[in-house]
């Protein structure tokens, strides 16, 4: 039996460990988790290899004394929580689904299918973080390769945009910049780290070189890069437009030119500010030039623990990653008209199902105006602005820690959760499929809601 | 109450069974062929009409992650050519990459009723187990991409056959694959490893392993025959695209040394002519040693004209064609297993190599002495959609359509093949073979492609009719597992379909040697990258026959 952790000293505790478990906090989903579970507190006590991020998700997911199901803020059973949900989404006439990056794909798979079925509307925080990132995607494609590879080979690694350090905190320490690879014996002496970014921030100490970049001139250094990658010629004036002098640039240039495998990870400090798709594009399509003169890679650096797994789901399901509108019948795409905090700011929908996200603190006013006006069936596994405003809300298990289920690292590496510990509540895929049957059943006998 | 059907009257064409086109009666029950049924039976009345077992395709890219790379990466495509959902089934989009649901009931409207995925990195499985549950209607498995994995590299090193064969089998166990795929064996190490450099020759010696690609495809024959999987290495060669390939291919088909080989989508790789000019046809010499050689097994891998993409784990080729094209170029590298490239492509009658490549594919099917061994693929979406099969069909069995349609594209290719001399046209028998009987012949596929009793009920009904196109474009009824699934053209139900894999044995111990290679190299545990049977869902083990 291991020792109890010190912060709970106890006699005979009813202890359980878990090995390899898999953090589901950010996209790096680290599965080398070892969780000490006290199972008569219903609590982890100790989440061994885990980040500072990682632990605080996993101390904090204890058993709440709450309801599992409350309508109009008024105690219901499961079965009557069930049918109001599936009653609300019936009778509106553009549903929309939301959310969906934090729980399993098993989950994911079953919203698809009663948007499918009610003619709805699905949309996942995609569109609001990396959702820049699949549409320059669509551009231009992508070089990319699994974090493994870039520990076993990347010899450049260059972080722009983003603050994993405090973000991803293990990305740097298990995946791409201190460990030791299969051609990368010595882990970090073997190599160059560089980071871009608008400010010094706590990733910075990490970086071999650190490149500041003027607010909102990314695209601007991207291009140039590119321009000076295929020795084109470029403004005089590119220090007084993006802060970087040319000899920063000709150095980095060199850099990546003659690296054995260059790796360029973005962060939201690309995608959401001024540019967005273009600077993702301009990335894309650097590391693709790059290709010319050795090998190279991009990579978004995705947030939620199941975002990208939801990319992949919706992706297979409809042909397109999010953003997505079955209100003819068949899916279609159309980023800024079917992407949820457009959908509600502009006042369209007139029912809403918020799945493991909480817009109503994070969405424009307007979005959230429009979002309090409407019925909202929400499940989550905390409290938060959004359940406080639903009509129908459901508490449910933490996935990967009462939970098992697929989940997808921000690479597309699919990896399946180990529950630590049993939850009363349902699973968001049990409270779904409850949701996905009663619909089906009531639309049964009536005409398939196919366009006319 | 046992589901019972009987159809009656049709015209049977079952060449496993030496039933070519006889008016028979065919009973059902409970999913199975059987040799009769009660009065109670429902009945189709097949009278004037075609009966086929189910088609099975032997080679096609039809769910996992490169499928999905590509099917993200041309929203373009889905647009136009949207996919509604129906009372019964879900709906889509198509276009070149279909989603799953789409992809699954477009199968099934040609006849179609299992699918082989033909390449996946074993780390992504997962993915591929998750999506073929949402691809509805038909059977499917997949071939598990080990041709460039480290560890087996490392093992043939250190001439330690007897581990490599263990490892082997412990892989296709871990992630519920059917069979082991090789693709352009060796590059991976140089795409990754030396600036996006790629292997020209079989007996080339790979960076850091001291092996030659040969050696690495010989190995993996012979463990394959010792584990009696059912169907053997799927091997897609060195020098794909390249002219005067056909001396790679040639020598690929020798490493076998007389036991089971599936050479993938060999049209690709019967490129006469020199490196770096034009490509010639040399079909001939690809098909008359495949004729000779009954070890060997091949689909065709058609081009057809029109919208295709280029997605396959031989990285190096992908590149190629982004140098020719300069469009949208995905790569995408998997950790100590396998490379992958992604570019949409289109086949024009107007270009020279994509003519040449046309007619090539029709030497070799028309060139084939055993329909058994040639069988029919587009390498979907490779040589273009499996939504041409039926117009291939066409251009097989119709020699004067063949000869119109001759008129419409580069002449100068033509020239440079015997395509305007074959005058073979294809009987509705060799159809059934090449589309059923064979592909599940060279798959171990025992209880399909034949209606037998004892085989699944997997049927397809035809109406007649000499325009070979429409006829396999639109089946009158498909059934799987004994069920109506389409009655006249229009789905009725939906259905699951379920996973088909193997399971050769192994000895534990081999795991024991694959965990430290894991701490060091790979970004998952060990312990998390076997593949649970709850991914599985409905699903059949198909047995092997080991040897020894």
């Amino acid at each position: 039996m291991p020792q109890a952790s010190k912060t709970r000293p106890k006699e005979n505790k009813n202890l359980k460990i878990v090995k390899d478990a898999t953090c589901t906090f950010c996209g790096c989903v680290c599965d080398d988790m070892e969780l000490t579970v006290d199972l008569d507190e219903h609590r982890i006590i100790k989440a061994k290899n885990a980040c500072v991020l990682g632990r605080a998700w996993f101390y904090e997911h204890t058993l709440e004394d709450r309801p599992v199901v409350l309508i109009d803020g008024k105690e219901a059973t499961l079965e009557e929580g069930l049918d109001e949900a599936a009653q609300i989404l019936v009778d509106a006439k553009f549903p929309i689904t939301y959310g969906l990056s934090d729980c399993p794909c098993e989950a994911q798979r079953v919203a698809v299918d009663i948007m499918d079925t009610i003619n709805g509307n699905i949309d996942t925080t995609t569109s609001v973080c990396h959702g820049p990132s699949g549409m320059a995607f669509q551009g231009v494609g992508e070089s990319t390769a699994t974090l493994g590879e870039i520990k076993n080979r990347a010899d450049l690694v260059i972080y722009w945009g983003g603050n994993p350090a405090e973000s991803h905190p293990r990305h740097f320490t298990r995946y791409a910049v201190t460990p030791k690879g299969m051609f990368i014996p010595n882990g970090k002496k073997d190599r160059t780290v560089v980071l871009i970014d608008v400010r010094k921030t706590p990733s910075t100490p990490v970086a071999d070189i650190f490149v500041q970049v003027k607010p909102g001139k990314d695209f601007e250094l991207l291009w140039a890069l590119r321009a000076l990658v295929k020795g084109k010629k470029i403004s005089e004036d590119i220090e007084e437009q993006t802060g970087v002098s040319r000899e920063v640039l000709d150095d980095l240039v060199q850099r990546m030119k003659n690296c054995q495998f260059g790796v360029l990870f973005m962060g939201m400090g690309l995608t959401m500010t001024r540019g967005r798709h273009f600077n993702s594009g301009a990335v894309y399509s650097l590391a693709a030039d790059l290709n010319e003169f050795t090998h190279f890679v991009a990579k978004p650096v995705r947030g939620h623990g199941n975002v990208t797994g939801a990319d992949n789901v919706v992706a297979w399901q409809t042909g397109y990653p999010f953003g997505v509108n079955f209100n003819r019948g068949y899916p279609r795409f159309n980023p800024g008209e079917f992407t949820t905090s457009d959908v509600l700011a502009r006042g369209e929908a007139d029912a809403a199902m918020i799945v493991a996200s909480d817009p109503a603190s994070n969405f424009a006013k307007k979005a959230i105006a429009h979002l309090e006006k409407i019925p909202v069936i929400s499940m989550d596994v905390k409290e938060t602005h959004t359940t406080r405003l639903s009509r129908v809300r459901f508490a449910v298990a933490t996935y990967g820690i009462n939970t098992g289920g697929t989940v997808y690292r921000m690479d597309d590496v699919p990896i399946s959760l180990r529950p630590a510990f049993d939850s009363p509540f349902p699973t968001d895929q049990e409270v779904l499929e409850g949701i996905c049957q009663r619909v089906k059943k009531m639309l049964s006998g009536k005409k398939a809601r196919v366009a006319a | 109450m046992p589901s019972e059907l009987k159809i009656v009257n049709g015209r049977i064409y079952d060449p496993e069974n030496n039933i070519d086109g006889d008016v028979r009666n065919l009973c059902i029950r409970d999913g199975k062929i059987v040799d009769s049924v009660s009065k109670t039976a429902s009945r189709i009345n097949a009278h004037g009409m075609v009966v086929m077992p189910g088609a099975i395709d032997i080679h096609c890219h039809i769910a996992g992650p490169k499928v999905n790379l590509a099917r993200k990466l041309m929203p373009e495509d889905h647009r136009l050519d949207v996919h509604p959902k129906t009372k019964v089934t879900r709906s889509g989009t198509g276009g070149i990459v279909p989603s799953t649901f789409a992809t699954g009931y477009r199968y099934a409207t040609m006849g179609y009723t299992t699918a082989m995925e033909a390449a996946v990195p074993p780390i992504t499985a997962r993915h591929v187990l998750e999506e073929l549950d949402d691809t509805p209607v038909i059977d499917k498995g997949f071939y598990v991409l080990l041709g460039n994995n480290a560890f087996l590299y490392k093992l043939l090193k250190e001439g330690r056959k007897k581990e490599f064969k263990e490892a082997i089998a412990w892989w296709v166990n871990s992630v519920h694959a059917y069979t082991v795929k090789l693709v352009n064996t060796g590059s991976d190490e140089l795409w990754k490893g030396r600036k996006n450099a790629n292997i020209t020759d079989v007996n080339e010696q790979i960076d850091h392993y001291n092996i030659t690609p040969a050696h690495v495809m010989e190995s993996f024959i012979e463990a394959a025959h010792d584990l009696g999987l059912p169907h053997p290495p799927h091997i897609h060669c060195n020098n794909l695209g390249h002219s005067g390939n056909i001396s790679t291919t040639l020598d690929t088909m020798k490493a076998a040394q007389g036991r089971r080989v599936h050479m993938a989508h060999v049209q690709f790789h019967s490129f006469g002519g020199e490196l770096n000019k034009n490509p010639v046809s040399g079909a001939r010499e690809i098909i008359e040693y495949i004729n000779d050689n009954e070890n060997i097994t091949a689909d065709v891998g058609q081009v057809m004209f029109g919208q295709a993409v280029a997605m396959t784990a031989d990285a190096p080729l992908a590149w190629m064609l982004r140098n020719v094209k300069f469009d949208k170029w995905v790569n995408a590298d998997t950790e100590c297993e396998s490379g992958c490239g992604i570019i949409p492509f289109s086949y024009q009658e107007s270009v020279y190599t994509h003519t040449l490549q046309w007619a090539m594919g029709l030497e070799l099917f028309l060139m084939s002495k055993d329909p058994w061994r040639v069988l029919l693929s587009t390498d979907h979406p490779n040589g273009g959609s499996f939504m041409n099969y039926p117009k291939l069909i066409k251009l097989l069995m119709d020699s004067a359509y063949r000869k119109e349609a001759l008129q419409h594209v580069n002449q100068k290719a033509i020239a440079n093949t015997s395509l305007p001399e074959l005058e073979r046209e294809y009987t509705l028998n060799e159809i059934a073979i090449i589309t059923r009987a064979g592909p599940a012949r060279a798959l171990g596929l025992q209880n399909k492609g034949h209606l037998g009793v004892g085989a699944d009920a997997d049927i397809t009904i035809y109406t007649e009719d000499e325009d070979r196109e429409q006829m396999f474009n639109a089946p009158r009824y498909v059934i799987k597992d004994g069920i109506p699934v389409i009655k006249d053209h229009e789905f009725v139900t939906d259905h699951k379909g379920k996973i088909l894999h193997s399971k050769p044995g192994y000895n534990e111990d081999i795991s024991g040697e694959i965990e430290p290679f894991f701490e060091d190299y790979y970004s998952v545990k060990f312990s998390n990258y076997a593949i649970s049977d709850d991914y599985l869902h409905d699903h059949e083990e198909i047995p092997t026959h080991p040897k020894s």
